[in-house]
């Protein structure tokens, strides 16, 4: 058994931990525009392309990198992004506008329990939150089709650059848990 | 009362802008021109605030309720005689008011002389006046945006002193001040960014605050740990996975890390034991899910230990099962209670376990000695008990492993999931909020071990029902001294209420999915009463009384795991389990 004395990060009269992630460092900053996606699994720099998101299949968890700075934005987990390849004629309204070569970007966080949402329903072709049971519609903006889920999962518009999926826009929302 | 602090305020808002001879004719009174609350005098029940003194946490007045189970032994029974079996059925709502809040609302409320303290989801407590219903503060702890919070609720707070003592989600321990619901101070437990968060309610034994952090399904380390209750310093911390060359280690694979990410989570309120200075913990089961991936018991996962509240020292411990491969997580401490057996008295503890076993142990000045156990539901993975140490010998086809898949009764969410069993000392029996004829089938995976998500390895997670089953939920009554069952009430659904004992012989609970609340003649089980709320009661009901009243409260709001049991129950009867509402209220009942 291992005793610790008082925690060296403890605060105790009044400044508890900052409360959301520190976004002055690049590595925890939001995407940006212009940022390529990099693998999550292991320490890949090499940029993502559409062919390597498998079609109709669990989506594929990616980080975002300033391509110039190199910097893998991996500090904070909110900027997890799953991505997902469909047929582009399937994708609704704006979902359409925000992908590449039917390639769509989402945050990975579920913003019920702030889990990672890593389950693909084949049959109806949607994602799960496997800790609850929320699903959402990839095609239609990662719209809440059923489960606790308070909104949709943020999108993060995509474009094509040297065949390479580069970030189009910022997230479309909020990420994470609905802080209260 | 608040309609006469408003008009107070606002006349004195008159008078401060100068207003009032401008309407010289006309009396008026002016709204604040800033829409930002204006503090208004303590109400009259804070101000007469009563201290909570180590002496009374010990023994709480029959009026009070202290503790997550009102006392230190954990038996969830209060002594008021008032409600009986006889005037239940004329039981009315005397109050009730909405928290604002959805997900599992599963707190006791809390009550110190006629002021009432509810934790809800949302991070959120509040103070009621608890004969009125009237709000006195309310106290919210905005979360970090990328906190992982699994399980969203929270089960209580603590009282000592003049300060209520809330576990924020985050892993921060925050001090209020009773009457007024400010912050004192706030202590860091530990980091959330490693996935612990925290949903327990605090244990207040002598100026020391003792709780844990859930997060077994993340990978973290379990432990308890101690905080000075004036000044939030850390006093102790105790891992429930010892590391390398500590007492328990040699139950890991030796030379590696499994240690650091082993499971063992704590988020259920520990009992006490002022005779030994005590303290008892239930453990989670250990990480990643699967046994093969860590051969070895694995100490101290899936237990009880016994810590003593001054060093945080492991005194004792009992492993109800080694290497667990279930999900079984054991998080419910044991009730403290001596029960006849052979005739003599053993000075005990009880323990309803998830793995649809019983066990009667007996508490030392450290050692736990296993003296009984028996299954309460059907249970087909322990094939016997070692007679003298209560080892289960496990059927290995039974246990579930890394790409090797099997069935196993009960479910993972075990006969009896974290609601507590209630004990009452008038009957002498053990109420059990059980569930029956559920199964479940597991296949494993390797996991990799990522900070802050889910570690468990689970390829394959089905549930199931036993083939012409007829009920699911039962209200169970065991006696200590005999081991054998007294009665058994099957509920309309599956059943996650926790249950409370009053000393009126009348038992309450929840924990179906139809939205009622029930009393329950102690001595039989039949059903008394019921009452209809706006959605599921899987909170912990408490008994309370002022100016001399009698009352019955709990928190209404479903979700977390008994919505998550709802959803699979779809999956296998379409249509029949359709979504609970969710939506909290408190709700408070007394006989007229």
């Amino acid at each position: 058994m291992e005793r610790r004395g008082f925690l060296k990060t403890a605060s105790v009269l009044g400044a508890g931990l900052s409360v959301g992630p520190a976004l002055a460092q690049p590595a925890s900053e939001r995407p940006k525009e212009g940022d390529v996606l990099v693998a999550f699994e292991g320490d890949s720099q090499v940029p993502l392309e559409p062919k390597d998101v498998p079609r109709d299949a669990a989506p594929l968890l990616a980080w975002p990198m300033d391509p110039a700075a190199k910097v893998v934005r991996n500090g904070s987990r909110l900027n997890k992004v799953l991505l997902v390849r469909l047929d582009s004629a399937t994708l609704l309204g704006v979902t359409r506008e925000h992908a590449a070569d039917g390639v769509v970007a989402y945050s990975a966080i579920c913003p019920h329990a702030g889990c990672e949402v890593s389950v693909w329903a084949a049959e109806p072709k949607t994602l799960e939150c496997s800790c609850h049971y929320s699903h959402y519609d990839p095609r239609d903006g990662a719209a809440v089709i059923d489960g606790p889920t308070p909104r949709s999962l943020a999108a993060l518009p995509l474009k094509l650059a040297d065949g390479k999926l580069v970030v189009a826009k910022p997230f479309t929302g909020r990420v994470g848990i609905v802080p209260t | 009362m608040s309609a006469k602090r408003t008009f107070l305020q606002s006349a004195a808002a008159l008078v401060a802008a100068g207003l009032s001879t401008a309407s010289a004719q006309m009396p008026q009174v002016v709204a604040p021109v800033s829409a930002t609350p204006v503090p208004g005098p303590v109400p009259e029940v804070l101000q007469k605030y009563t201290s909570v003194t180590a002496e009374r946490l010990k023994k709480p007045e029959d009026g009070n309720w202290f503790h997550f189970r009102r006392t230190y032994d954990g038996w969830g029974f209060s002594p008021l005689t008032e409600i009986n079996a006889k005037n239940v059925g004329r039981l009315q709502l005397v109050w009730s008011m909405a928290t604002g809040q959805v997900e599992g609302h599963q707190a006791p409320p809390i009550v110190n002389n006629g002021v009432m303290f509810v934790a809800t989801p949302g991070n959120q407590l509040l103070a009621i006046e608890a004969k009125t219903g009237n709000l006195l503060w309310r106290y919210k702890r905005r979360l970090p945006e990328d906190v992982v919070h699994l399980h969203p609720t929270n089960r209580g707070v603590a009282l000592y002193g003049d300060k209520v003592y809330f576990a924020s989600a985050d892993c921060v321990l925050v001090a209020l001040d009773a009457r007024t619901g400010k912050e004192v101070w706030t202590a860091d437990v530990d980091d959330y960014r490693k996935a612990h968060y925290m949903s327990l309610a605090p244990l207040i034994v002598d100026g020391k605050v003792i709780l844990g952090a859930s997060g077994g399904e993340l990978g973290v380390r379990g432990f308890v740990a101690a905080v000075d209750a004036e000044t939030g310093k850390q006093l102790w911390k105790t891992y429930t996975i010892p590391a390398p060359g500590e007492p328990g280690s040699e139950t890991w694979p030796a030379g590696g890390d499994h240690y650091k990410r082993g499971g063992g989570a704590v988020w259920i309120t520990g009992t006490y034991d002022p005779e030994t200075n005590l303290t008892f913990w239930g453990t989670g089961n250990a990480a990643p899910w699967f046994g093969d991936q860590r051969p070895g018991d694995n100490l101290y996962t899936s237990s009880v230990v016994a810590l003593d509240v001054n060093s945080g020292a492991i005194k004792g411990h009992f492993q109800y099962h080694p290497n667990d491969s279930w999900d079984w997580d054991e998080v419910s401490p044991p009730i403290v209670v001596d029960y006849k057996r052979d005739g003599k008295t053993v000075k005990g503890l009880i323990n309803v376990s998830r793995s649809g076993y019983i066990w009667d142990l007996e508490r030392t000045t450290g050692r736990i000695n296993f003296v009984a156990g028996r299954p309460y539901v059907r249970q087909n993975v322990f094939k016997s008990l070692d007679p003298k140490t209560g080892r289960p010998v496990v059927d290995e086809a039974r246990k579930p492993g890394t790409g090797k898949g099997a069935e196993f009764c009960p479910s993972l969410w075990g006969g009896k999931d974290w609601p507590p069993a209630a004990f009452s000392p008038r009957t002498r029996l053990i109420y059990i909020p059980a569930n029956d004829n559920l199964c479940h089938e597991l296949v494993g995976e390797t996991p990799k071990y990522v900070v802050g998500e889910r570690y468990m390895g689970v390829a394959k997670n089905v549930m199931k029902i036993v083939e012409g089953a007829d009920h699911i939920g039962e209200l169970q009554a065991w006696n200590v001294d005999t081991g054998k069952k007294a009665w058994t009430t099957n509920m309309p659904s599956f059943m996650w209420g926790p249950v409370l004992a009053t000393g009126g012989d009348v038992l309450f609970a929840g924990g179906t999915n139809d939205r009622l609340f029930r009393a329950f003649d102690a001595r039989s089980g039949k059903i008394l009463w019921e009452y209809p709320t706006i959605s599921g009661v899987a909170a912990v009901p408490v008994s309370f009384q002022v100016d001399g009243k009698q009352y019955v409260a709990v928190q209404s709001g479903w979700g977390v795991d008994p919505a998550k049991m709802q959803a699979r129950m779809n999956l296998l009867f379409p249509g029949k389990y359709p979504e609970v509402p969710q939506g909290g209220a408190i709700y408070v009942f007394a006989v007229k």
